[in-house]
């Protein structure tokens, strides 16, 4: 009896609070058929937005993916002085809210900081442009792949590189040709990672972005402008596409996922 | 995002590797050097500065100031709002994670495995879409009749959704691994069904539980793309404090932002270290 009691529970709570939304968004997306929706994502705007995110999450995914290896190996195979204190650093930005994140680079990297300053009489402009997006969904998608990799890396333990070295391997060949293989698919599931956070990052990019409107508006931003002016067909059809990247996503992270 | 995202904070700030290892004898110390100072600076430069500087911002004019920024009527409505959305958010999944957790890995029914996997979605899914997904069931279109939109009840419903997975993965591992054993013994000398749940098992399972009930409430305090749209940013009324430091970053009071942000960082700081002193006192008691 409390069997089928605690089922129910857990699966009315489930139903009512995920998947009957998340099927009522895309019955309603797809319910005219899939010509609104094709066509509410090839509007002008839309295929702008598809591109800002997509150079955004990139730049983001590739700082992330070099620092991310870089700092595995040396939290891993490497002894210096404040490692405790650089590993628990790293979790730092998961504990921050996306307005803080983008208030904070404001401070720093706007037009009257004085980084920013310094940087704009250079002609670079990082906040309401896409460097400023890019250090934000840095900030934000930062311990993914540390995180993915650490574990992995521990495992593997380092008798194979110690091996190739004596047989002469310089440290890069060692490292391409024994830990990089030896990582790939924790690598994989990191950046996966990241890069879905990186094309589904809202709030901190709605500061640093300014929300122009055809210049920095990623597909997340579009989704909220159409909604508030009440052009719903296309902010369901773009909140859609990424559902549909996130589930995507999910599907790739549970193959990929290390297992045990 | 899946689990493995949200749950790094939890991990023991333990060094990866050290300790047990010995030290690699082809690591070139020069090396080394030069790949910490590379990351201390990526992350000085990214996060570690932009922080500081948010915190000294709060305090630059002196702490009279920052006390009144922090306590204008809006900004201190926002900020309890937040708080109590977020204390209650915390204890409703304690409850319903810990059921789903323990449906997931005792029960059998079909369809487990979609159930398993859909558990994740809220941390895959763009914060802004879910709350569109919630707005167009539980707005003023809702074919339930049912319209959240504009009221707390909004607010509290988008924070349930994208904290579900917190409680649910991290009590789900320790509930696989726990000895069944245990519970066959207790009942073999007369506890009752209830019995051997409240001594033998959810002593086991408290400390997961609390972790991811911790994680749960630094993430709605934190919260901000979900309350967007459901929560129609009345002040006094749905404003999180998140919405609430984003409306004064646009009306260019930086200051009054910071001092915001500086009360929430320190909130989930606290939060954090506070689950780090638990998972320490329970490993202590074995």
């Amino acid at each position: 009896m409390a069997k089928y009691g605690l089922r129910t529970i857990a699966v009315l709570y489930l139903f009512f609070l995920l998947v009957l939304p998340v099927g009522l968004i895309i019955w309603r997306t797809f319910g005219d058929g899939l010509g609104p929706f094709v066509e509410a994502l090839t509007s002008a705007s839309a295929v702008h937005a598809f591109q800002v995110t997509l150079t955004v999450a990139l730049w983001a995914v590739a700082a992330n993916t070099v620092f991310g290896v870089g700092t595995a190996v040396l939290l891993v195979r490497h002894r210096f002085p404040g490692k405790r204190l650089l590993n628990a650093l790293i979790d730092l930005p998961m504990a921050v809210s996306p307005v803080v994140v983008g208030l904070a680079l404001i401070l720093v990297y706007g037009r009257f900081a004085p980084v920013g300053g310094l940087l704009e009489s250079w002609g670079v402009q990082v906040i309401f442009s896409t460097p400023g997006m890019v250090l934000a969904t840095v900030f934000v998608a930062l311990p993914l792949v540390v995180r993915a990799v650490v574990p992995v890396l521990e495992e593997l333990g380092d008798d194979q590189e110690q091996a190739a070295h004596t047989l002469g391997a310089s440290r890069l060949q060692a490292f391409i040709r024994i830990t990089l293989p030896g990582i790939r698919w924790a690598l994989a599931y990191g950046v996966v990672l990241c890069l879905a956070r990186s094309l589904g990052e809202y709030g901190a990019v709605a500061v640093v972005s300014g929300r122009l409107v055809d210049q920095t508006q990623t597909l997340t931003l579009f989704v909220e402008e159409r909604f508030q002016n009440f052009d719903q067909p296309a902010a369901f059809a773009a909140a859609t596409a990424l559902a549909l990247i996130a589930v995507i996503t999910l599907l790739l992270t549970k193959l990929l996922r290390p297992k045990g | 995002m899946t689990t493995d995202v949200a749950v790094p904070p939890a991990l023991p700030p333990g060094p990866p590797g050290g300790g047990a290892r010995p030290r690699s004898r082809f690591s070139v110390p020069g090396g080394t050097a030069l790949g910490v100072g590379s990351a201390v600076l990526y992350l000085s430069l990214i996060v570690l500065i932009p922080l500081a500087v948010v915190a000294w911002r709060s305090v630059d004019q002196g702490p009279g100031y920052f006390w009144r920024a922090v306590t204008t009527p809006d900004a201190w409505s926002a900020l309890t709002l937040t708080v109590g959305a977020s204390i209650l958010v915390a204890l409703i999944n304690l409850v319903m994670g810990t059921i789903i957790a323990w449906v997931l890995v005792r029960d059998r029914f079909p369809g487990k495995a979609v159930v398993d996997t859909l558990i994740d979605l809220p941390f895959a899914l763009p914060t802004i879409v879910a709350g569109l997904v919630l707005l167009s069931l539980y707005g003023p279109e809702s074919p339930l009749g049912l319209n959240l939109a504009y009221s707390r009840a909004g607010v509290v419903l988008a924070l349930l959704f994208v904290t579900l997975p917190f409680v649910v993965r991290t009590v789900q591992p320790v509930l696989l691994e726990l000895d069944k054993e245990m519970e066959q013994a207790a009942a073999s000398l007369g506890a009752s069904p209830f019995q051997t749940f409240r001594r033998i098992i959810l002593p086991n399972l408290v400390p997961a539980m609390l972790s991811g009930t911790a994680l749960a409430f630094t993430r709605s305090i934190a919260e901000f793309g979900s309350t967007v749209l459901i929560s129609g940013n009345l002040p006094f009324k749905t404003q999180v404090a998140a919405v609430n430091i984003f409306s004064q970053i646009e009306g260019d009071n930086t200051t009054g932002a910071a001092a915001i942000s500086t009360v929430l960082l320190v909130v989930a700081l606290v939060a954090l270290v506070s689950l780090d002193l638990l998972q320490r006192w329970g490993s202590r008691r074995g």
